[in-house]
């Protein structure tokens, strides 16, 4: 492989979010902001028990609450055409049975909704749902992972098997060794924006919606599934969502029902779902508890390495992430187990939260990691700097690039790496106690499918389409940056319309491949776009045609703003104006598909996360005083908006690491902290200086803009750079997040 | 307020209606407010005046906005914040947790901070309101929006305008003058995202502008 294959990139201009006016206005239009005549309201009514029947339910007095148009329950709910009651849901091989609000009378958990109750006003409905009353037929309920770990199950599918390389469980003949059980406790994405949807039908066959989803092509499949209509008949929209970390990966049973409630009453209907349903209802990051056995030759070389996790799903679907897949290729290790068990629990099935099963693993791996290098004496970075893979162990395949070692580098520099004191509770400042600690993250780079259409108009201005949506790391903007680029335009000439299936088909907004895969479509359309223009300059007669006839290519010209120039001559030059009047063309346009293909490498974004943080002995209060956050994520394509998405990388993990945790009272299978005063999440105090660094070189195979992916790296390793920090600062050893002042002062 | 237009309604509702200020009169009005929802859904679930529960009287409301006058007849229960964004169509303001837990609600109420999910739109007679889309004079930005936008101090932009108001409340009370103040006194406004950095150097650029906000 030649060097000269990894070029620095120009650094990349530092462009502004392209929708930071709208947002900053207050214009930029959210599900719950549409507005259309003659809005009602919905609102759902959970059930009160984890578990059993609706023996009765009464909605009379809700019926006759002022206002409502319609209360819907199993026992009333119109019959969708796709819905059939199982007998039992969470039976396999299907991986269990999507839940559909109220097809039967059966309770899998706690909120899990009775009924939809719609009225002509918000404070109506809200009034009437709770005139709504349930006598239930119970059965005992179980939400507590350690309880049932009995019942731990290999998921269905051959992708959670497990896997061996080497020994089995080979670390248990090393020189040294540990053995350890990390927890990880639920956490909830709570974006700020509440799941929220607005349908309005027209006619029986044809319905818009305005929803919450990282993916509208997803939920329009959903909704023509549940109603068995054409897709073409099914509108959703969602072009901006107020964050959602992984939540709106799947279409929720309660936008099937606004769906439902919105045909039933035959008006436009608004349902946004109360901050306490966002804990119940729309998924989570799901309790896993791991064990890590881990060890090396005495000189650090790692011998064996075993990870189990076994992880809760609900009562009526399997849900699986890849909690233990990085522990397979992240480290040159011989021996290699890894183990993946599910348990099925009355509590809403999980869904990705970023980073998602990776971030969650990599807090056993990473910690782990560190308790060894505490056992060999040995400095963390230099223990994997000894252990760097440099294929991937998994599949034996080069990887298509690959600069962890530069991001070990860059993060120790910049955050003081060798002030660290090898040995714990030795570094203090006042009374506080000063530690230091880092964590690995990777994930996957992908290349899906997309297509984007491009629209060149007489002055200048080009227009960008695809249905991808935006949730919050600056999708349009990524886009703007990279045909700016190709194209010589100013960002201001450039306007991207996304966020609708009326636009072309683009991907769901989730793991991390969306610069990949729609950065490379725009990238591919705007060369196809610029060949067009050069095949229309260049014609007989036209202003920049050739004199011996051949045919003019892209690469014969200067493009901007104004138009092209000839590449020799700048003298010859033909403004986009003349060149469409001469072609008697309104508009260049041009729609590409665009996907990458199955490529002889192995590929993987890398990030390393670097804390300094304080520690204060007689309280236990952990202050965080520095982040240092580097990533190898191929070229950086727009870079105000990979920092900020990785600074808020940071702050997740700074939440998952020290204070979130959905506590549930088993003794009713029910949530006592579904609020954002009692679920804590980090705010502004509790953030310290985040310093992003980017290595910011090309992946040269993966696709033509060498981006590999950002938004899961940035959270992935940050929990146990924390944790380590934490035993660098006291000796104590937290192994079960979040890391409270309690469990430090017990420990 | 929807009503069903038939003879037989009206005549229903009057009488329900005679019932209710029946009740009224028998409380001091403070005291109904406080336990008038209870009661109402005592007398629901009876079956005695179920349509007595949802006819609160309204009340009369002048309320600027934005520098607008809004000659308005609300419902006592209902909150500053859905009183904009469900009957003024006024969305820049964000619901984020209904509860005064998040901030993305936070106005200007007479150039002070208010979380107007926890603020009943009756209690702002004759208050001027400054909302999100209230802060621009025409196309040209109030500086704390250019400093967003400047230093990225937002990722999906849904806690942005709270942000926004609560910052320029945050210099306006002296709140300002350091980036640890800052962190401190705009902790009740939650970014998901955690774009607090930005947010901070944002806030921070506007407060050394020294423009009069």
């Amino acid at each position: 492989m030649k060097q000269d294959l990894f070029f620095d990139k120009k650094i990349p201009d530092r462009i502004n979010r392209v929708d930071g006016r709208a947002k900053v206005t207050g214009s930029a239009a959210y599900a719950a902001d549409h507005k259309m005549q003659n809005t009602v309201y919905g609102f759902l009514v959970g059930s009160t028990v984890a578990k059993g029947r609706i023996k009765s339910i009464d909605t009379k007095a809700a019926e006759r609450a002022p206002g409502v148009l319609a209360v819907i329950t199993h026992l009333n709910a119109p019959k969708l055409p796709s819905y059939t009651t199982g007998k039992d849901p969470s039976q396999p091989p299907t991986g269990g049975h999507p839940l559909r609000f109220f097809s039967s009378d059966e309770v899998f958990y706690y909120d899990q909704a009775i009924a939809l109750v719609i009225a002509d006003t918000y404070e109506r409905v809200l009034h009437a749902s709770k005139l709504v009353k349930a006598q239930y037929e119970k059965a005992v309920h179980q939400t507590d992972l350690d309880a049932s770990l009995g019942k731990a199950k290999v998921p269905t599918g051959p992708r959670f098997e497990d896997y061996t390389r080497g020994e089995k469980d080979g670390y248990k003949s090393a020189a040294v060794k540990i053995e350890q059980e990390y927890y990880q406790p639920i956490d909830v994405h709570n974006p700020m924006e509440p799941a929220a949807i607005m349908a309005f039908w027209e006619g029986q066959d044809k319905v818009t919606v305005y929803t919450k989803t990282q993916g509208v092509q997803a939920t329009q499949k959903s909704i023509s599934d549940a109603f068995k209509l054409p897709l073409e008949n099914i509108t959703v929209n969602a072009e901006h969502i107020g964050g959602a970390f992984g939540m709106g990966l799947r279409t929720w049973p309660y936008e099937i029902a606004a769906v439902m409630g919105a045909k039933k009453v035959g008006k436009p209907l608004k349902l946004v779902l109360h901050r306490e349903q966002m804990f119940t209802n729309v998924g989570y990051r799901p309790a896993t508890t791991q064990k890590i056995g881990l060890g090396a030759t005495t000189d650090g070389k790692l011998v064996g390495l075993t990870h189990d996790a076994t992880a809760n799903t609900s009562a009526y679907e399997e849900f699986t992430e890849a909690t233990v897949n990085m522990s397979r290729f992240l480290y040159a290790c011989p021996n290699v187990t890894t183990r993946y068990r599910i348990v099925p629990l009355n509590i809403v099935t999980p869904i990705w939260m970023r980073g998602p099963g990776e971030a969650t693993g990599s807090f056993a791996l990473e910690s782990a990691m560190d308790e060894l290098a505490y056992q060999l004496k040995l400095d963390p970075v230099e223990f994997r700097l000894r252990n760097h893979a440099d294929s991937d162990p998994e599949n034996g395949l080069p990887w298509s690039s690959k600069f962890l070692k530069e991001c070990y580098q860059l993060g120790a520099d910049a955050i003081g790496w060798k002030d660290r004191k090898l040995q714990p509770g030795t570094s203090k400042d006042g009374d506080w106690l000063i530690g230091y600690g880092m964590g690995t993250g990777s994930f996957g780079a992908f290349r899906g499918a997309a297509t984007v259409k491009a629209m060149l108009h007489p002055d200048g201005k080009l227009i960008l389409q695809c249905s991808v949506n935006d949730m919050g790391p600056g999708t349009a903007t990524m886009m703007t940056a990279v045909a700016s680029d190709l194209m010589g335009l100013p960002v201001n000439k450039i306007t991207v319309q996304m966020g609708s299936t009326l636009l072309p088909p683009g991907p769901m907004q989730g793991g991390s491949t969306v610069t990949a895969t729609v950065g490379s479509a725009v990238h591919d359309v705007c060369l196809a776009l610029k060949e067009q223009i050069a095949t229309l300059a260049g014609k007989e007669g036209a202003a920049i045609s050739k004199a011996n006839a051949q045919q003019l290519k892209a690469a014969d010209l200067v493009f901007s703003e104004t138009g092209v120039a000839s590449k020799t001559d700048a003298s010859v030059r033909v403004s986009y104006s003349d060149l469409l009047k001469q072609n008697n063309l309104p508009v260049i346009e041009l729609t590409k598909e665009s996907k990458g293909t199955k490529l002889p490498y192995s590929s993987y974004s890398y990030s390393v996360h670097f804390v300094k943080l304080r520690v204060h002995p007689a309280t236990g209060r952990i202050k965080i005083d520095h982040v240092v956050s580097c990533a190898d994520a191929g070229t950086i394509v727009s870079a105000k908006t990979a920092e900020g998405q990785m600074m808020g990388g940071a702050v997740g993990g700074i939440g998952m690491a020290l204070m979130e945790d959905l506590v549930i009272d088993h003794r009713f299978g029910r949530p006592i902290n579904n609020n954002l005063g009692d679920y804590h999440v980090p705010v502004n105090a509790d953030i310290p200086s985040v310093d992003v660094l980017f290595v910011n070189k090309k992946d040269p195979y993966l696709n033509p803009i060498g981006a590999k992916g950002l938004g899961e790296i940035a959270l992935v390793g940050v929990a146990p750079a924390i944790a380590n920090a934490v035993f660098n600062a006291t000796g104590k050893r937290i192994r079960s997040l979040p890391i409270t002042q309690d469990k430090l002062l017990e420990a | 307020m929807a009503k069903k237009d038939s003879g037989k309604d009206r005549l229903d509702e009057n009488e329900l209606n005679k019932g209710r200020r029946n009740f009224l009169k028998q409380s001091s009005v403070l005291t109904a407010l406080a336990v008038t929802p209870t009661a109402l859904v005592k007398a629901a679930e009876e079956g005695l005046d179920e349509k007595a529960a949802g006819y609160f009287e309204k009340m009369a409301l002048s309320i600027e906005i934005n520098g607008v006058n809004h000659n308005l007849s609300i419902e006592p229960r209902t909150t500053l914040l859905d009183l904009m964004r469900e009957q003024l169509a006024l969305t820049g303001t964000k619901k984020g947790c209904d509860h005064g837990q998040c901030g993305a609600c936070t106005v200007h109420v007479d150039g002070n901070r208010v979380l107007s999910c926890l603020t009943l739109g009756v209690m702002m007679q004759g208050k001027k309101i400054t909302t999100i889309e209230g802060l621009a004079d025409g196309d040209k930005l109030h500086p704390m929006q250019e400093a967003f936008i400047k230093h990225d101090g937002f990722q999906c932009g849904y806690c942005t305008p709270g942000q926004i108001m609560s910052g320029i409340a945050c210099i306006r009370e002296g709140h300002a003058n350091s980036d640890e103040e800052i962190r401190e006194y705009m902790s009740g406004n939650i970014c998901r995202c955690g774009a607090y950095p930005n947010i901070v150097k944002a806030i921070a650029d506007v407060k050394k502008g020294g423009q009069k906000l």
